[in-house]
């Protein structure tokens, strides 16, 4: 292992390489189950390629994140590095506020230019020659042309469910800040409480979102398939619940960390991450709230 | 290790650039269905934009950044590692697609729905899954990049005293961050209307296909500066050090650099003035897409005046230098007419176009990549390469990429729409030149492959500063330079 | 010294050629027979000769450099690097001369918008690979098909004068009245551009796009598809033909009276030998692009049609497939593309035809009826 006096440049690492193996094989396998499938074709050598590339995934995953703890608790980092980290952490953030911004960028363009036109209003107003009987309404229950995609019956309103997991989220961000607080002050057993508690609100959003589908899908019959609206709004919501589970997950670890007794009041960035991480998707969700529900 | 997979890559698109010159040597079809002469215009601009350009700089910027600032090596090397361990990966799936039943695709390399979506080929989906592995490397790359800039400077390095390579690559990867994920979310849009039965580019359900080009283009015009700002950077560097005097107005460089690349979040719909985009918002986009001519014409100005009064003397380097100020600016010019809006009607998809991206790119990040190659060759392999043959090079690229481009503008002007395999029989004429023009220019580059292999394996040993008037942390330290350079950080005043 | 000279020719030869050729008429853009494409046509000359005019002062002074200020002939470098006087004056005039641009411009982009008042509209629709082009009042329309034999694009036969830009049914429209297009497309994006008249406009599916045009003289123009549109785009031209007030009205009286006579057509009686004659016809300029000529296809996106179960088997999966098209491929609904005549000679004929020999006659009124009980 390389020993300078300002740096530290870590050894020659395997986990890049097995990382890509993974990564490509999985997604090699998912598009395979795709394409055959769509093609009514047997998919089980595709399943079987996506199962083993989630594995090398799983492995990396461990691997990887393992040995950086190691080091990181041998005290291999210095403060740099861990500048490092942070910038890149925030940068990644950042990263994800832009893939979000694609799907809220979709929404509003649909919402103020396609549907209304295509509804008989505004500069391109004349597309409503081409579907007869089509009113612009949002939510849209009823597409332009309703054999191809049917629209839903109804749509979730904002004051049931979405009400519930609002506080929940929020509540949750305000509990992890608890937490970090409590971990900078050196009190380990009030981290673990808090910490805790952030992860069983975590949980109950999800269960409620899982709950809210089933119900959108079952009685509503409001899916991916139904049209504009449908689509948007289990994009949306769809991809912030994975990240939901994500942020579960990082806290999770973290929360193992903290049992182990990682973790000390100046030295705890991983923790740290996890809870921007939290943030953000907290943040994610409050403008799904007002955008994709209320209005 | 980027440099060599850009190469390979470019070698590979350009093989394809080769087929596209060769069916449209003549009128009439003759080498190739018009199915695979669309594979071919698709595979070559997705290779060449993602394969060979953007890994080009990815390994200047992993090569020269720590050695500019000071750094042993760039702030998270696995990450490194595994950014460009993805490339290759992406791109085996890509071009494994040109294999498989129904072809690869076959829609351009902005993959416009519907044709990409409901009318695509089954293969759509891998190149998909490619497209979200390049984003991830292009991202961590980025990433790394940024926390390498912002955090490993030597002490004493402020931001206004860091050389130009190096702010050109922050503003960039701060625009892949920006847009990579955009492009993540169209592809996954996509994907989605393939195979989930979503609306997003679909009337009948409420979407628009348009919705496509405008997300895709908030990707794609940044993407287009982050092909060309770490050109700017390098030759901001061989300029002045082949004109033995100081590049003029660093700051107003680099304020112009922020400034194109600020304004280029805000000009995407210029790519689409053709699609019906309301009166307003035409007028909008045509504004700041001119208000771009500014700042760009600042940095002419400044590489010109840099020239002014100096002492010049004219290395290979130095020659793909000038050239790329030259033809830079004449693919401005083109670009500046495209700007305005009702002209854009006449231009748009034709051959104009593509004469404009062209002089553009190829002058821009293929002769920026040539020129840094040259000048920092003896920095990495520790010898000089054969300047007769880097001239000859030159030369020959020079003259075959404007017997190539050129007389691509008045077949737009003529009137020939781009991307189609055969042509009216007014555009013959231009059309041979121009492929003429091409195979010169392709074959060419096999000269660089040469001239690169005997620079690595011999010839005369480099100084450690063997430019005159080259100015930088990088011509302090031996060549070739020693691994993880400085492992103690230096001092700079 | 001559090494020098050589290179400098060859640097200001990449110069000199866009001012000398664009000098040259054939090689540029041509003004075209509308006040549109002409306004167009003056905008893009003045922008380009500014260009030019900016070229020549900035390249002048780098030649000047590049001449005079060689290391190789002694020159001693200066070692000044800022000036803020000149590199604020470099930031405003440029911005000057584009406000000056933009003045012009968006006047003639604000009439290109402007397609009110309009005094004949006609609707136009992309569709792999060919135009629809429908008059809206006159309850009358047809396709529009590229019309260059296939030998002359395999290079078997010579090629004609309007190689790939001749079509079968060109549009038409009077001189002097302003037309108001309706474009739309009904697979993928297709663009209508016919240069002369500096129109071009995306046809997007689902949605209407409008432009106008108004031509002065009358004769044949021609352009082509501009976006790129699937494996024919490059063979789908637009040709238009304008002609004088009485001419289009006689056109316009026979186009209903066409119409009209193809209605009366489905309630005939047809023989097998007339509707294969007539669907080899439809065949060829219908099918044919994909399914090919000789119904061997390219598979597997265009499959084959000789001894295909389609064409062989049932002729009820046969018929829903042609009237209806298969979704998620490039098959169409042709249903409402051709006539019932037309519909049950080409599925005769794909019966019929290159060793097909089911013997099965489908009639025009057969094809009525199986589009009423859907």
């Amino acid at each position: 292992m390389a020993e300078n006096q300002t740096y530290y440049v870590p050894e020659q690492s395997k986990w890049p390489i097995v990382a890509t193996i993974g990564l490509g094989v999985t997604l090699y396998g998912l598009a395979s189950i795709l394409v055959n499938g769509g093609r009514g074709e047997s998919t089980t050598g595709a399943w079987v390629m996506f199962m083993v590339g989630a594995l090398i995934m799983a492995y990396m995953l461990f691997g990887w994140f393992g040995s950086v703890i190691r080091e990181s608790r041998a005290g291999l980092y210095s403060a740099q590095m861990d500048r490092s980290f942070r910038w890149g952490m925030s940068w990644f953030i950042f990263s994800e506020v832009m893939f979000f911004a694609a799907f809220f960028g979709a929404l509003f363009y649909v919402r103020m230019f396609a549907v209304p036109w295509l509804g008989g209003e505004g500069d391109k107003g004349s597309s409503a020659m081409l579907w007869e009987g089509f009113q612009a309404t949002w939510p849209l229950v009823q597409n332009p042309d309703p054999e191809a995609y049917p629209g839903p019956r109804e749509v979730i309103g904002p004051w049931g469910l979405p009400l519930i997991n609002t506080l929940l989220l929020v509540s949750s961000s305000f509990t992890v800040t608890v937490a970090h607080h409590a971990l900078k002050a050196g009190h380990r057993h009030t981290v673990k409480v808090w910490l805790g508690a952030t992860i069983v609100l975590g949980l109950s959003f999800l269960v409620l979102q899982a709950e809210e589908y089933v119900h959108a899908y079952q009685e509503l019959d409001l899916t991916l398939q139904s049209g504009i609206y449908g689509s948007t709004f289990f994009m949306l919501t769809g991809f912030h619940g994975a990240h939901v589970t994500l942020g579960t997950l990082m806290l999770f670890i973290m929360l193992v960390r903290v049992f182990k007794g990682h973790f000390t009041a100046d030295n705890h960035f991983g923790f740290e991450a996890a809870a921007w991480y939290w943030h953000f998707v907290d943040v994610v969700w409050l403008a799904l709230f007002v955008f994709v529900y209320i209005l | 290790m980027y440099l060599v997979f850009s190469f390979t890559m470019f070698l590979l698109g350009g093989s394809m650039a080769m087929v596209i010159r060769a069916e449209l040597f003549q009128p009439g079809l003759q080498i190739v269905q018009p199915e695979f002469f669309n594979q071919m215009t698709t595979m070559h601009g997705l290779i060449m934009v993602f394969g060979a350009v953007m890994p080009a700089f990815v390994g200047l910027a992993n090569w020269m950044i720590p050695l500019m600032i000071g750094a042993p090596d760039m702030a998270l090397p696995r990450m490194n590692n595994w950014s460009f361990w993805l490339l290759p990966c992406a791109f085996l799936i890509l071009v494994s697609t040109l294999f498989m039943e129904g072809g690869a695709p076959n829609f351009g390399w902005t993959f416009y729905a519907p044709l990409s979506t409901t009318y695509g080929p089954p293969s759509t989906t891998f190149f998909i899954f490619a497209i979200h592995i390049m984003g991830i490397s292009s991202i961590m790359g980025a990433i790394n990049v940024i926390a390498t800039i912002l955090n490993l400077r030597a002490p004493g390095m402020t931001l206004m005293k860091m050389p130009l390579f190096v702010w050109t690559w922050l503003i960039t990867a701060f625009l892949l961050i920006a847009v990579m994920p955009v492009l993540a979310g169209v592809v996954t849009m996509m994907l989605m209307d393939i195979n989930f039965g979503t609306s997003f580019f679909d009337a009948s359900g409420g979407g628009d296909p348009v919705l496509f080009q405008h997300v895709f283009w908030f990707f794609g015009h940044p993407e287009v500066y982050i092909m060309i700002l770490p050109a700017f950077g390098a030759i901001s560097h061989i300029i002045p050090a082949f004109s033995r005097k100081p590049l003029f107005g660093y700051a107003s460089m680099v304020y112009a650099v922020g400034a194109i690349a600020l304004l280029s979040f805000i000009v995407w719909a210029h790519h689409m003035f053709t699609v019906g985009v309301p009166l307003a918002g035409q007028l909008f986009f045509m504004y700041a897409t001119m208000l771009i001519a500014v700042p760009t014409g600042v940095k002419v100005f400044n590489w010109v005046a840099t020239m002014f009064r100096g002492s010049l003397s004219f290395e290979a380097p130095m020659l793909f230098a000038v050239a790329f100020v030259i033809l830079f600016t004449i693919g401005g010019f083109s670009g500046l007419m495209l700007a305005i809006a009702p002209s854009d009607f006449q231009y748009h998809d034709t051959y104009f176009v593509v004469a404009h991206f062209h002089y553009v790119l190829v002058p821009g990040a293929i002769f920026g990549i040539f020129a840094a190659a040259y000048f920092w060759l003896p920095k990495w392999t520790g010898h000089m390469y054969d300047e007769a043959l880097a001239k000859t090079h030159f030369w020959l690229s020079f003259i075959g990429m404007n017997l190539a481009f050129f007389p691509m503008h008045f077949l737009g002007l003529a009137g020939m729409p781009r991307r189609i395999p055969d042509y009216a029989l007014q555009f013959a004429d231009f059309n041979m030149i121009s492929s003429i023009g091409a195979f010169m220019f392709g074959a060419t580059q096999l000269l660089f492959l040469l001239i690169v292999v005997r620079c690595v394996r011999g010839g005369e040993p480099a100084p450690a500063k063997p430019w005159e008037g080259a100015e930088g942390l990088e011509w302090t330290v031996p060549s070739p330079a020693p691994y993880h350079t400085f492992s103690t950080p230096p001092e700079v005043k | 010294m001559r090494v020098h000279a050589q290179r400098a020719g060859a640097l200001f030869g990449g110069l000199a050629v866009p001012a000398v050729s664009l000098a040259d008429w054939t090689m540029n853009m041509r003004p075209g027979v509308t006040s549109t494409s002409n306004e167009i046509f003056s905008l893009h000359m003045t922008i380009l000769w500014i260009c030019v005019a900016i070229g020549v002062v900035v390249f002048g002074v780098m030649f000047w450099s590049i001449f005079a200020h060689r290391k190789s002939q002694g020159h001693k470098p200066a070692n000044f690097h800022e000036n803020t006087v000149v590199e604020i004056l470099w930031t405003i005039i440029p911005f000057v001369i584009l406000v000056a641009m933009a003045i012009p411009a968006t006047a003639t982009l604000v009439k290109m918008y402007d397609t009110s008042e309009s005094e004949l509209d006609i609707r136009v629709t992309g569709y792999q690979w060919k135009w629809q082009y429908q008059y809206v009042d006159q309850d009358f329309g047809y396709f529009s098909t590229l019309a260059t034999p296939r030998d002359q694009i395999a290079n078997r036969q010579r090629k004609g004068e309007h190689y790939l830009l001749e079509v079968d049914n060109p549009l038409v429209i009077p001189v002097g009245r302003k037309v108001r297009l309706l474009l739309t497309a009904n697979d993928v994006i297709h663009s209508w551009w016919v240069p002369e008249f500096g129109v071009k406009k995306d046809a997007i599916p689902g949605f209407i796009n409008e432009a106008w045009v108004r031509v002065e003289e009358p004769g044949v123009y021609r352009g082509q598809c501009t976006e790129l549109c699937g494996k024919d785009h490059g063979f789908m031209p637009v040709v238009v033909r304008a002609v004088p007030e009485p001419e289009f009205q006689t056109w316009l009286a026979e186009q209903k009276a066409a119409a009209e006579k193809e209605r009366e057509l489905t309630q005939k009686d047809w023989t097998l030998e007339e509707l294969m004659a007539r669907g080899e016809k439809t065949y060829q300029t219908t099918c044919a692009a994909c399914h090919q000529p000789d119904g061997r296809g390219v598979p597997p996106a265009f499959p084959a049609l000789r001894g295909s179960p389609i064409a062989t088997g049932d002729l009820a999966a046969h018929m829903d497939i042609v009237v209806h098209g298969k979704s998620g491929t490039a098959m169409q609904a042709f249903g409402s593309q051709l006539s019932e005549v037309d519909l049950a000679a080409v599925i005769t004929y794909e019966r019929n035809a290159w060793g097909n020999s089911t013997g099965d006659m489908v009639t025009p009124k057969q094809i009525l009826d199986f589009k009423n009980q859907q």
